[in-house]
């Protein structure tokens, strides 16, 4: 009953507080925190320097360069036609337009080795698609982007389609009536109403790309200093038995993903705001 | 002079307007809308692209695993090997998914039900597991109890194995599919209120009736969508159990495990066929979700109506 009192802000009537809380705090200490503490810890057992020698080795700031790169480059063209498909599925009518809008999730739902393996032999230059290109994708680092672009299309489409299904009609007939043009409309109505929302598809669709491992592997051709991701790296570096190298890494990635987190929930607040107002 | 003269024939013409073509059926539409061209471009642009990145690499999967004919692809279905990989995986995602189920349904009931202290900082704890690689997901397992991890050598005196060993590939799967459940519960039990279990507790029914009988049946949809894609990620991991699972053909393989190491061994038609079983999964996947959705807006619907 202490902690009940200790942390309810209101009373309830409802049983089953401590219990449920307990739980979910105990489910939550034991598969989340307490294991990705072992992380940072670990890296305290090795000192600064090699801390800072592992993390900035050329080899690593390679990955870092092309992970970076290739996982903003898909977020941006993802949130370009991420936007465009919301904006088809929510304004349009056409043909199988069900069937494409269930089709969008498909990247969540497809295991990333499944997706890893179809788009290497699609885009290889005997394959379907790389046929047809005067250059090379599979085994390249834009074999990288094309992966992250695939699992990263789901999320702008979803935050931004909700968004554009809220949006109110008569904020455009006004603006219409107004005298704006269309694309007026667009630029000053439409568009900031769906910024918000285009952002946190973005970030969530670049978060999830950093992190990217099962697709890309393969597609990449995996040449260090060219082609290899950081994720991969951590891999390479676990075969070899250097767990604080591997670890080092990790803690990199873990601080960027969690400053990805924090800058989401700054965005979310932020629109949360405006809407207020 | 002649400006002066030309404005009130403008005028004239313009009021002119509407009585010359007195049938024109107003055009409101049109002022929320598109030219007809360029919502053909658009979609057209749209599909193209969802076409390059989503369909084609679907159906080449199905292509590719017939591409030797249906003997090839039963026996790379019915391979000791691919059968074994398809247990381990069933096993992992028939722990996982009752735990978090368990989890989420807790997790839910805390924070939607009562008002509590650091209610924010446990719902970003909760999605953390999202925004960890899962290459670190099963890097972190390693570290706790890998043979130079914390409790390794404790592990290994008493003759217990996790990491490389079945326990360690239920762990990672456990930890990258964390939040599903509870993602989708808690958003929807907080809009929900608590009006109904109160009722319930002053009609004098217990904790667990309350949750039987009032709270479970409000949320069935959303819990059952949650299942479903929590089921989905765990037969599909491939990072974090990469990391822990050792690759021990026939005894430490997953399905998607077993996809790279038939791949990597240039049999292509072969690993392409085991692809197709997941990629199946996820097809069935998109399916219970359309319909899930679908139900749970008839509901929605209905619950309104009776309001």
């Amino acid at each position: 009953m202490s902690t009940r009192a200790l942390l309810l802000r209101r009373h309830s009537v409802l049983p089953g507080f401590n219990l449920a809380l307990g739980f979910t705090l105990l489910y939550l200490c034991f598969i989340v925190l307490i294991p990705l503490s072992a992380v940072f810890l670990k890296t305290f057992t090795v000192s600064w320097g090699t801390f800072l020698d592992t993390v900035t080795s050329p080899r690593v700031v390679a990955s870092y360069r092309l992970t970076f790169g290739a996982s903003l480059l898909a977020a941006l063209v993802n949130a370009v036609f991420g936007l465009l498909v919301a904006w088809v599925l929510v304004r349009y009518r056409f043909p199988g337009k069900r069937l494409v809008d269930a089709l969008v999730d498909l990247p969540f739902a497809l295991p990333t080795a499944v997706a890893g393996i179809a788009l290497t032999t699609l885009y290889a230059s005997n394959g379907w698609i790389g046929k047809l290109l005067p250059f090379k994708v599979s085994y390249t680092p834009l074999g990288v982007f094309v992966a992250l672009t695939f699992i990263g299309l789901p999320f702008v489409v979803r935050t931004v389609q909700p968004v554009l299904e809220d949006l109110q009609r008569e904020l455009e007939e006004a603006a219409a009536t107004l005298g704006a043009s269309r694309l007026q409309t667009f630029a000053y109505v439409i568009f900031p109403a769906l910024m918000p929302a285009l952002l946190t598809g973005f970030a969530l669709a670049f978060a999830r790309a950093l992190g990217e491992y099962g697709s890309v592997i393969f597609i990449a051709g995996n040449m260090p200093m060219v082609s290899e991701i950081t994720s991969l790296l951590i891999i390479t570096k676990l075969e070899q038995y250097d767990y604080a190298g591997a670890t080092g890494i990790a803690v990199v990635m873990l601080v960027t993903a969690f400053l990805l987190l924090l800058m989401m929930n700054l965005i979310q607040a932020w629109a949360r705001r405006r809407q207020g107002r | 002079m002649s400006a002066v003269m030309e404005s009130p024939d403008k005028l004239a013409v313009a009021d002119a307007g509407p009585l010359v073509r007195p049938l024109a059926p107003p055009r409101v539409a049109d002022a929320v809308s598109e030219p007809a061209w360029v919502r053909r471009t658009l979609i057209a642009v749209a599909l193209l692209f969802l076409t390059l990145f989503l369909f084609v690499p679907l159906v080449a999967v199905f292509v590719q695993a017939l591409a030797k004919g249906l003997d090839v692809y039963w026996a790379a279905l019915t391979e000791a090997d691919a059968v074994s990989a398809l247990k381990l995986t069933l096993i992992a995602a028939g722990i996982s998914v009752p735990l978090n189920l368990v989890f989420g349904v807790a997790a839910a009931w805390a924070i939607a039900k009562f008002d509590f202290r650091g209610k924010n900082i446990l719902l970003t704890l909760i999605d953390l597991p999202f925004s960890v690689s899962p290459v670190i997901a099963g890097l972190i397992y390693l570290l706790i109890f890998g043979l130079q991890g914390w409790w390794g050598q404790w592990l290994r005196d008493h003759d217990l194995k996790i990491v490389f060993a079945v326990p360690g590939i239920v762990l990672a799967t456990v930890f990258v599919t964390f939040p599903f459940i509870a993602r989708e519960l808690i958003p929807l039990m907080q809009a929900q209120g608590q009006e109904q279990e109160e009722a319930a507790r002053v009609l004098g029914a217990s904790g667990w009736q309350i949750l039987w009988r009032v709270t479970l049946p409000n949320v069935k949809w959303a819990l059952l969508y949650g299942v479903i894609l929590c089921n989905a990620r765990a037969m599909g991991e491939f990072g974090a159990v990469s990391v822990v699972s050792g690759h021990i053909r026939g005894q430490t393989n997953t399905l998607p495990l077993h996809i790279e190491i038939l791949y990597n061994d240039y049999q292509f038609a072969a690993a392409f066929a085991v692809a197709s079983l997941l990629a199946g999964l996820a097809l069935v996947t998109l399916v219970l979700k359309y319909i899930v959705e679908r139900r749970a807006k008839a509901s929605h619907k209905e619950a309104r109506h009776e309001h």
